[in-house]
């Protein structure tokens, strides 16, 4: 398998990092691939820009810095902003298309779920986060669901597990309108 | 029950980042006590041994700053623990004086830094190389010093135990220099059974306690440590001190111990040294580099070989003692060295030294808070083939 290049961006307090945790921890634990998170943070806790970045590879990892990402994922229009200029021609976007809304000359290939929206719907706004890496196995298959289930299970606070499940599934089957 | 010994060992499969994997591999070890003041990006080394500790039936402090963390763990080693504290850059300056205090007493603990962007304050949540000379030379007065720096969150773990492993068999402070991606970075860490890896055990005095005398040199150059309670009389002493542990205020006493602390670390580099080659079989440049800038520095390598320049890496484990010879002899085969780091050039400067200009050394320098790009460093490579 290629290396993939991740980019997963924010604010703090939306669970950003933790995403990207599971998500390595998905693939080099439960898929028995390689994987290195690194992130970039201010010294804010909360608000302030927030990405993590993820790679995902059969072999060793040595360079574990993107060099340029097949993937990015954004939840805020500020990352977003940020962040779109370093995706790969042909990279693929995911979006909030309710924090975000990408500017009329986009070209990326993008695909949209209003993950804050049906987070709110099951009652705790905080699990946007697990919505959008349902939709992430749906669009990419970088990690398994199963790898993805797993890597949440170990992960989230156990009374909280079956809500984030629920959310991770639906993500998972979001139809874009 | 608390099963301590089977504790020390999170045996398994992790996704975890360097900082928690150097404190996982110094539980491994049998570190027991832990002394500390919290700092990024240090921070998670502390909160994972406040977490940790309890279940080995260690103990953790939190201090009240850096000065009383570094004192805090050479009274722990004393008292026959194996200690560690761990910091960053404004931190590490605090520790200077007393790293000195570990050293001149030869009190084996372990001083891990991960290293931010500096001078001062600097830049807290981001990364820096440029206390590695300050690893070398902090302390006022002659010493010797071991230093080694991971590249990944494995090594981490792995260099944990070396390091512990060190200081009890030269009987001294050892410290661990990674930096904030090494220590933030996630990635997947190995930790074997418990039953596979004994702490290495302290050198206690083969001698009645009348008979003791705490800095008598054995055949190795290293003194037995006792420890304290056990009815072995000790003083432990900064100054500068006889082989009974008696401040003695004079050249030859001061010959006799700065000799002594010299020597144990001189003569025994060639056992000290890890090194890891990467083809250099045939090459004409070498990138000679160590940490986080050893791991950017492999893709320019493969960059330059795509270019059909034949360029290997030789990757610092051990950054003191440093190898001298090594760099010496590869200096008489090479066209050019390259050494990139995250400071405006500290160990090009030993890399130079070494080499007798007998090539070029050309060092990469990046003032911190971000991560050399590939071309960076394969710029350097190019210019040396030239």
């Amino acid at each position: 398998m290629e290396r993939t290049e991740i980019r997963i961006s924010g604010f703090g307090g939306q669970g950003i990092v933790l995403m990207g945790y599971i998500i390595g921890k998905a693939a080099a634990i439960y898929d028995n691939k390689n994987a290195t998170l690194t992130q970039s943070y201010g010294p804010e806790a909360r608000g302030g820009a927030c990405s993590a970045q993820v790679i995902v590879a059969a072999e060793k990892i040595s360079y574990p810095i993107l060099v340029a990402p097949d993937i990015l994922i954004t939840m805020s229009q500020a990352a977003y902003n940020t962040y779109r200029v370093g995706l790969k021609p042909n990279g693929i976007l995911l979006y909030d298309n309710m924090l975000v809304k990408l500017t009329a000359d986009e070209t990326a290939k993008s695909f949209n779920i209003p993950a804050k929206n049906i987070a709110k719907d099951l009652g705790r706004q905080i699990i946007a986060n697990m919505v959008m890496l349902g939709f992430l196995v749906k669009i990419t298959a970088v990690v398994s669901q199963q790898a993805m289930e797993q890597a949440i299970a170990a992960s989230v606070p156990p009374e909280f597990l079956d809500l984030n499940l629920e959310a991770f599934k639906r993500g998972l089957a979001y139809q874009q309108a | 029950m608390l099963d301590r010994n089977k504790n020390r060992a999170l045996t398994g499969v992790h996704f975890m980042n360097g900082d928690c994997a150097c404190a996982e591999g110094a539980l491994m070890a049998g570190c027991t006590f832990f002394a500390g003041y919290p700092i990024t990006p240090a921070t998670e080394i502390a909160e994972r041994m406040a977490q940790r500790l309890p279940s080995v039936g260690g103990i953790f402090i939190q201090m009240e700053d850096e000065i009383a963390s570094m004192n805090a763990i050479l009274g722990a080693a004393w008292a026959g623990a194996k200690s560690m504290t761990a910091t960053s850059g404004p931190g590490f300056s605090l520790m200077m004086e007393n790293l000195g205090l570990g050293l001149v007493t030869e009190t084996p603990c372990v001083l891990v830094d991960v290293q931010r962007g500096g001078p001062s304050t600097g830049l807290p949540t981001s990364v820096g190389q440029a206390d590695m000379m300050q690893a070398r030379w902090g302390s006022h007065g002659d010493y010797e010093i071991i230093a080694l720096a991971p590249e990944s969150p494995q090594e981490c773990f792995d260099l944990a135990i070396k390091a512990f492993e060190l200081s009890e068999k030269y009987r001294m402070p050892v410290l661990i220099m990674m930096d904030e991606v090494i220590g933030h970075m996630n990635e997947k860490v190995i930790i074997p059974e418990a039953s596979t890896v004994k702490p290495y055990p302290r050198r206690l005095p083969t001698v009645p306690p009348d008979q003791y005398l705490p800095y008598h040199p054995g055949t190795d150059g290293i003194a037995e440590m006792a420890i304290a309670g056990q009815g072995y009389a000790v003083h432990v002493t900064g100054l500068t001190h006889n082989e009974k542990g008696y401040p003695e205020i004079n050249s030859r006493a001061q010959a006799e111990m700065v000799q002594r602390i010299v020597q144990k670390i001189r003569l025994n580099t060639k056992q000290i040294i890890m090194l890891e080659e990467d083809q250099l079989e045939n090459a004409e440049i070498v990138v000679v580099s160590y940490g986080i800038s050893a791991r950017i520095a492999q893709l320019s390598i493969q960059q330059a070989r795509n270019e059909g320049i034949k360029v290997g890496l030789l990757r610092l484990i051990t950054v003191w003692p440093f190898p001298e010879e090594y760099v010496q002899n590869l200096a008489a085969k090479v066209k050019g060295l390259i050494v990139p780091e995250i400071n405006m050039g500290q160990m090009v400067r030993e890399v130079e030294r070494c080499s007798h200009g007998k090539t070029q050394v050309i060092g990469v320098s990046h003032p911190g808070g971000g991560l050399h790009t590939p071309e960076m460093i394969l710029d350097a490579i190019r210019r040396a083939k030239e």
